[in-house]
């Protein structure tokens, strides 16, 4: 913190200080209350725009709160644990939507992380040279499909697919086995939880390749040549070099997948099944907070039935929030394990 | 100074007054998605021969509600006819516009539309879970000829409200006292089974991708998807076929008169044809006017679409309003009254 505060002093102080030095002799005078001034202007501006992100952030948990008022009353705490979700007799619960948040985003994540860092590591260290080029612009125009064509495509090609030729197998194996057949229970409806993960799987790998990419690109070349020279297979390369140094741009990648993974609507909206049930298997279609809201705002007629749906918009603000401090936590401790090592 | 200002601003006043007509004042209307088409449709055809525009927004009955009690929009619409004692609250009148049907498609291999026949309060026990397989003695027992699969049913609903499930909900709350009691009607409901597609649309592909899948959608999608609808048996006790007559014959008998806020809904109508999950699509529209003139070029709009709009309807398998009932909504619209305590129409 305190390296940025000099970094921020320094700059400022050093354009009032420096151009009267550079300037021609005869132009100085005019320059430096003009200058201080637009600097003064600049710096106001700049702070007012980082503050109005912050008051913006401020007013839309301040809407949510408001808004969600009635159902938090109404039902408290209980709201998060209560897995009914009934709006003729106006009972609502989030459990149904928070874990299928939470667990198609795991899915995603589990799929995501390995497919990437693999990617990646092809793109920065195993490639030919002619071939890294196409192959990352192929990966980085992934990112730029809109969600509503991964939702349709999933719908229409992945689903039937998975439906008739992964799921049957996959009930009939892994279903029977003890502790996770559970996992794979049900009859193969192609739409559900698993499938809503690995599409959001789909959708998250160009971001986070594409992050891990660019730093594993920075590592200096010297200290891999330096394990190169003492013998260290590509393996042993990225795993004590390569990643060490990039953790901190790894982690911040796999963050930006993760926030995508949880808010992601319409691509969810279109496989998860969209119902309020709850179910061990991965196959039973479920719900995500994203995809309620989506599906029911529009048609929600009562005061506690829109509460109780914004109240869910707040949770889900709350659950990103959570994740990216944690992240936040997890780098502040990695650098300070980097401390201590040294 | 502040004279010439008031003075300014009343010319101006009378300035954008006196324009007013000269403009053709557009009107804007927002609700239900269902009749969504024939009013796009209505209104594409009335700015032709009018040259005033009609905006209408399908953003969902629960949306035009709110928009019309803001008095954001000329108009709202519903498919959920709201009770009398709403329409006094907020103090609105309503009337209904078009209508159409719902009606249950399935997905089994080999059995063509119209070969499995349901009740109503069989259709009930599907929905709630208790009919599984195809194969059922209570689904065998009404289709004697019919070779059913031993497939596992998939109920598929609709995920987000909509006027649609209203209809459905409403009929099986009708006909099946366990689902009154259990589910209940509304524009969403608890589903006790399946899985959810969102909108008409939604519905129909899932129904389409999923072997032994069962669903309801408006008619024009079950006809344009090519799914195989079923027939259900009505009130009379006859076994119908989903077509524009059995709408209709559905409509004819319904007693717009005696209902307060003409807030009739078709579903498990009297008559040998009717078909049973039929709904009307519902208009809202404030019995005070502050902008007298916008009241009346919707009221305008509606008279000419009842007027000339019937073969549009067809086209896109509505049931437009019968005749008679067009003239009990014109009498209603000398409800609608100007500041001044004048009826509008």
């Amino acid at each position: 913190m305190s390296t940025t505060a000099d970094l921020v002093g320094h700059t400022s102080d050093s354009p009032a200080a420096g151009i009267p030095l550079a300037a021609e002799p005869g132009k100085s005078p005019q320059l430096p209350p003009n200058n201080a001034l637009m600097d003064a202007l600049f710096r106001n501006l700049t702070r007012f725009f980082a503050f109005a992100v912050f008051s913006l952030l401020a007013a839309i948990l301040v809407a949510l709160l408001i808004g969600s008022m009635l159902s938090i009353e109404k039902f408290g705490a209980a709201f998060l644990v209560h897995d009914n979700w009934d709006p003729v007799q106006e009972d609502f619960g989030a459990l149904v939507p928070i874990f299928g948040t939470l667990v198609t985003s795991a899915i995603a994540m589990a799929i995501a992380i390995p497919v990437s860092f693999g990617i990646a590591l092809f793109l920065t260290e195993l490639s030919p040279t002619w071939l890294r080029r196409p192959l990352g612009t192929a990966i980085e125009m992934l990112a730029a499909i809109p969600s509503i064509i991964y939702g349709m495509w999933g719908l229409f090609v992945f689903a039937p697919l998975f439906q008739e030729y992964v799921q049957p197998a996959a009930i009939s194996t892994l279903g029977g086995l003890p502790f996770v057949g559970p996992l794979f229970a049900g009859p193969p409806m192609g739409i559900g939880m698993m499938t809503a993960g690995i599409i959001l799987a789909v959708m998250v790998i160009p971001f986070i390749a594409a992050v891990m990419r660019d730093v594993f690109e920075i590592v200096p070349p010297m200290l891999k040549e330096s394990a190169y020279g003492l013998g260290a297979t590509t393996w042993e390369v990225t795993w004590r070099v390569v990643l060490p140094y990039t953790k901190v741009g790894v982690i911040g990648g796999i963050m930006l997948g993760l926030g995508r993974a949880l808010g992601e609507t319409m691509a969810i909206t279109f496989v998860i099944g969209n119902a309020h049930r709850l179910s061990t298997s991965l196959f039973a279609p479920g719900n995500s907070i994203a995809s309620a809201l989506a599906n029911e705002f529009t048609e929600a007629v009562g005061d506690l039935y829109t509460s109780a749906l914004i109240e869910l918009g707040l949770i889900l603000f709350l659950i990103t929030t959570v994740v990216l401090a944690c992240s936040k936590l997890l780098l502040m401790r990695l650098a300070r394990q980097e401390g201590t090592r040294t | 100074m502040i004279r010439t200002l008031q003075r300014s601003l009343a010319a101006a006043a009378v300035c954008a007054f006196a324009a007013a007509p000269a403009l053709a004042a557009d009107i804007t209307g927002a609700g239900a998605t269902f009749p969504y088409p024939i009013y796009a449709k209505w209104a594409d055809a009335y700015q032709k021969t009018s040259g005033t525009r009609m905006n209408y927004q399908s953003i969902g009955s629960g949306g035009g509600i709110k928009q019309i009690t803001a008095k954001t929009v000329n108009f709202g619409a519903s498919d959920k006819p709201l009770s009398a004692e709403d329409l006094a609250k907020d103090g609105l009148m309503q009337f209904p516009a078009i209508m159409g049907g719902v009606v249950p498609v399935y997905n089994l291999a080999g059995i063509a539309s119209g070969d499995v026949k349901f009740t109503g309060p069989l259709l009930a026990d599907i929905y709630l879970g208790k009919v599984k397989k195809w194969n059922d003695p209570a689904i065998a027992a009404l289709n004697p000829g019919v070779k059913l699969p031993g497939d596992d049913i998939t109920v598929v609903h609709r995920s987000d409200g909509s006027g649609t499930s209203f209809l459905w909900t409403n009929y099986l709350s009708k006909v099946s006292p366990e689902w009154k009691d259990k589910v209940g009607e509304g524009t969403s409901v608890k589903w006790p089974a399946g899985v959810g597609g969102k909108g008409n649309e939604g519905v129909a592909s899932y129904v389409q991708k999923i072997n032994g899948a069962i669903g309801y959608v408006e008619y024009a999608y079950a006809k344009q998807n090519k799914l195989a609808a079923g027939q259900v048996k009505n009130r009379a006790g006859k076994f119908v076929a989903p077509t524009d007559a059995s709408f209709k014959a559905a409509a004819a008998g319904a007693d717009w008169n005696g209902t307060p806020g003409m807030g009739v809904i078709l579903t498990d109508q009297p008559g040998d044809g009717s078909w049973p999950v039929t709904g009307a699509s519902f208009i809202l529209m404030h019995m005070k006017q502050e902008k007298a003139d916008a009241a009346k070029e919707v009221l305008k709009f509606f008279e000419w679409s009842f007027a000339n709009g019937a073969k549009m309807a067809d086209e896109l398998d509505y049931v437009p309003m019968p005749d008679p009932v067009v003239k009990v909504i014109q009498a209603q619209w000398k409800a609608i009254k100007d500041p001044s305590g004048k009826s509008v129409y």
